[in-house]
């Protein structure tokens, strides 16, 4: 039992960081810590493809004589277009925070909310 | 920051070693780590650095935003290019190996037309975000 | 012939960056325009050649599969292609004039590269057979379709494009992590690949966990009942032109690829003792009654129609999920059908927010005597979402019906009645509130500025209308041409 939470270390915190940022992006009604538990989720996801891709004593996948085992890249090029993805949701998201605080002065979802239910 | 002694004379010498390294990684993408993406990056931050010490005006001065605008639109342009140039002469989208005289050219020739399209716009991209943010919310 | 395919992508990615620097509204609005038609034009033509049950392939970067990224286009992704580009048309004919007048003209260059741009991500969708591809570019596409929302008069467009962004980003993650597992267990990415090996692997806890993110988060981008929160607002407060296309085309989409997962990617049988197709039949059953009531709640026009695409959601997922052929092709038809319908009364009510500024029910009183042949075409799109004889509407529901009868569920019948008899009430609420009611005393402030312009419908828009309007009664009386399309689409799903 040990060796298997052990031996899945990295899932475990993955796991984690995976929550941690699902409960702040639910939980808060502040719309920039909103993006920010968002971004926590997505870069999860981002650190659970490169621990998939890592063999144990794995290389660099660059081609040499000394090695033979190298780890996988392709869930390494899969996560760069996971994280140029992320760079852009999270600067739209951003770019509509600061509409929004011009528009409604606020950026609490409650009172924003509030605000639209008044008109 | 504007008037910090260290931090001018730090940013100015930084700044050309940053675009320097960019470039090495955008050259050395199709042997090493590396590409348009880390070199985009890395380029805009050595823009970004610039601007945080000298202030926005100054940034903007150095590259105005049109040139970024359209560096945003060529890089795409680029990429899509070497696309329809292998399709023109008679590979599929994107097969690079028809571009030059025997296939190993020809994807040498289109990784780095590709991660220069890649490069030029993610620098562009990157330095653009900020210029918007910065004048918006910039303290009047 | 092969090389046609990559042009529906390859276009509006080179159109999109030149429109987007170009300074005038209406070289942009001219290079959208020919974008669409020209993606419609070779939709066309692939639909035709593929309809037999053919393949159209593409390996991109002439890598061979399962290294490279293909594409493998049967008669289901041509249709749905088909569907994305001709409401593209549509929407884009309709823009000529609505644009100009919601948008701030420095933006406009912008609002018409980031259409491309979602049509292009659209497009992209329903063409790879790469599940990663599709994940990026269903992240082009909502990235978009984010910035195009937000574009919208009021500022309660900012709200929606903010809470679509949230759950959309949320929906496409979970696919993301859906399509790690299942990368895990399978080591590939191509579709046709993992379904050829799903044998060996699919013993593995990781492929049912797989499904599950998968659907749940293709669930979300497509709004079905109870994930559908973000959809209301998004359609209503979007500008009209996007508000059209959404409503055709983005949640289409997204049941297309659930479509491609349930029937393509995981094999029929590994998930239909899962008790998936029962949740799913019932989340269905539920979407109907529930949008259907909440749209005869309603009191503004799009907010109306956004809640009857809830409803209109739930028949495609009531289609699919009976697991059979009539079904199948019921659904598929209806994804034709509804984004005909749908985009036809937002015309309408797009056109009537050019005219009177508001889409309040209340204020749009008496307004259909004014304008009768705008009125006359809403009418016969809403006869068509209430699903009367010799309407595309009928077409569906008759199948549908046939499929439930077919598999002897009959609650399933009763819902699908009880959604149309509901569907009367909220039609008959905009009918009642545009002809039959008298006209109100105009307000000062909704009587618009500026010239005498604003008293007629532009051609542009009114050419629009009656196409959509037209389309539902010749593919209502018409079927053969989409019922063939649908089920050789049907068909094609079935074999694999």
């Amino acid at each position: 039992m040990i060796e298997y939470i052990v031996g899945h270390i990295n899932y475990w915190l993955i796991v984690a960081i995976m929550m941690v940022g699902l409960y702040t992006l639910m939980s808060r009604s502040n719309l920039v810590k909103k993006l920010a538990g968002l971004s926590m989720f997505q870069t999860a996801v981002i650190l659970f493809y490169v621990s998939l891709g890592k063999v144990t004593g794995g290389t660099v996948p660059i081609i040499s004589e000394q090695y033979s085992l190298y780890s996988n890249p392709l869930p390494q090029v899969l996560m760069l277009t996971a994280i140029v993805v992320g760079v852009a949701t999270t600067a739209l998201g951003f770019a509509l925070v600061i509409r929004i605080k011009e528009a409604y002065n606020s950026v609490e979802e409650n009172e924003i909310s509030a605000m639209d239910e008044k008109e | 920051m504007a008037n910090d002694l260290i931090l001018r004379v730090v940013t100015k010498w930084l700044s050309p070693i940053i675009i320097l390294f960019a470039l090495y990684v955008q050259f050395h993408g199709d042997y090493s780590p590396g590409g348009g993406f880390q070199a985009g990056v890395i380029f805009s931050s050595a823009i970004l650095l610039y601007s945080l010490t000298y202030g926005l005006d100054a940034g903007l001065q150095l590259i105005p935003e049109y040139i970024l605008r359209i560096g945003a639109s060529l890089g795409v342009l680029i990429y899509g290019g070497v696309g329809v140039a292998s399709m023109v002469l008679g590979g599929n989208f994107l097969n690079y190996s028809v571009l030059g005289s025997t296939p190993v050219a020809g994807q040498h020739l289109g990784i780095i037309i590709i991660e220069l399209g890649v490069g030029i716009t993610v620098a562009s991209v990157m330095v653009l975000l900020f210029f918007t943010f910065a004048r918006r919310v910039a303290p009047e | 012939m092969e090389q046609l395919t990559i042009l529906l992508i390859v276009i509006p990615l080179m159109v999109a960056p030149i429109t987007a620097l170009i300074p005038s509204e209406k070289v942009t609005w001219l290079l959208t325009l020919i974008v669409c038609l020209i993606s419609l034009a070779i939709s066309c033509y692939i639909l035709y050649e593929v309809i037999d049950g053919s393949h159209v392939i593409y390996e991109l970067g002439g890598w061979r599969p399962p290294w490279g990224i293909e594409y493998k286009i049967d008669s289901l992704n041509a249709f749905v292609a088909l569907i994305v580009s001709a409401m593209g048309c549509l929407s884009c004919l309709f823009a000529y004039r609505s644009v100009p007048d919601e948008i701030e003209e420095k933006m406009i260059p912008l609002f018409y590269a980031a259409f491309q741009l979602c049509l292009l991500g659209l497009l992209g969708i329903a063409l790879t057979g790469d599940i990663f591809n599709l994940f990026v570019f269903l992240e082009i596409s909502s990235l978009a379709t984010y910035a195009l929302i937000s574009m919208g008069k009021n500022r309660k467009a900012l709200t929606a494009a903010f809470s679509y962004l949230i759950l959309g980003t949320i929906g496409a993650t979970f696919f993301l992590i859906g399509v790690g597992f299942l990368f895990a267990a399978s080591g590939s990415l191509n579709t046709a690949d993992i379904a050829s090996r799903f044998d060996s692997f699919k013993d593995m806890q990781l492929v049912e966990t797989a499904l599950i993110f998968m659907v749940l988060g293709i669930a979300l981008k497509a709004a079905i009942f109870p994930l559908h929160s973000w959809l209301p607002n998004a359609y209503s407060q979007a500008p009209s032109t996007v508000g059209i296309f959404l409503s055709a085309t983005a949640t289409k989409v997204s049941i297309y690829v659930l479509l491609r997962i349930l029937y393509d990617l995981y094999p029929v049988d590994y998930w239909v003792n899962m008790l998936l197709p029962q949740i799913m039949l019932s989340l269905g059953c539920v979407a109907v009654i529930y949008g259907s009531y909440r749209a005869w709640q309603q009191t503004e026009m799009k907010r109306l129609l956004a809640f009857s695409s809830i409803a209109q959601i739930g028949y495609i997922v009531i289609g699919f999920s009976l697991v059979s052929q009539l079904g199948l092709t019921a659904a598929i038809l209806h994804l034709f059908n509804h984004a005909l319908i749908k985009s036809t009364l937002f015309i309408g009510a797009g056109i009537l927010l050019y005219r009177a500024n508001t889409t309040e029910l209340g204020s749009l009183r008496g307004l259909g005597r004014d304008m009768p042949w705008t009125f006359a075409a809403i009418t016969l799109a809403g006869l068509s979402l209430i699903g009367v004889p010799g309407t595309v509407g009928f077409v569906t529901k008759w199948y549908l019906l046939e499929a439930a009868v077919e598999k002897g569920m009959w609650i399933v019948v009763i819902t699908i009645v009880l959604g149309s008899v509901l569907a009367i009430g909220y039609v008959w609420k905009i009918v009642e509130n545009l002809y039959f009611r008298s006209k109100r005393k105009v307000h000062i402030q909704d009587v618009p500025s500026g010239d005498s312009a604003i008293a007629i419908t532009p051609k542009t828009m009114s050419a629009a209308l009656w196409i959509g309007a037209m389309l539902c009664i010749f593919f209502g009386l018409n079927t053969e041409l989409s019922f063939e399309a649908a089920s050789s689409a049907a068909t094609a799903l079935l074999k694999q």
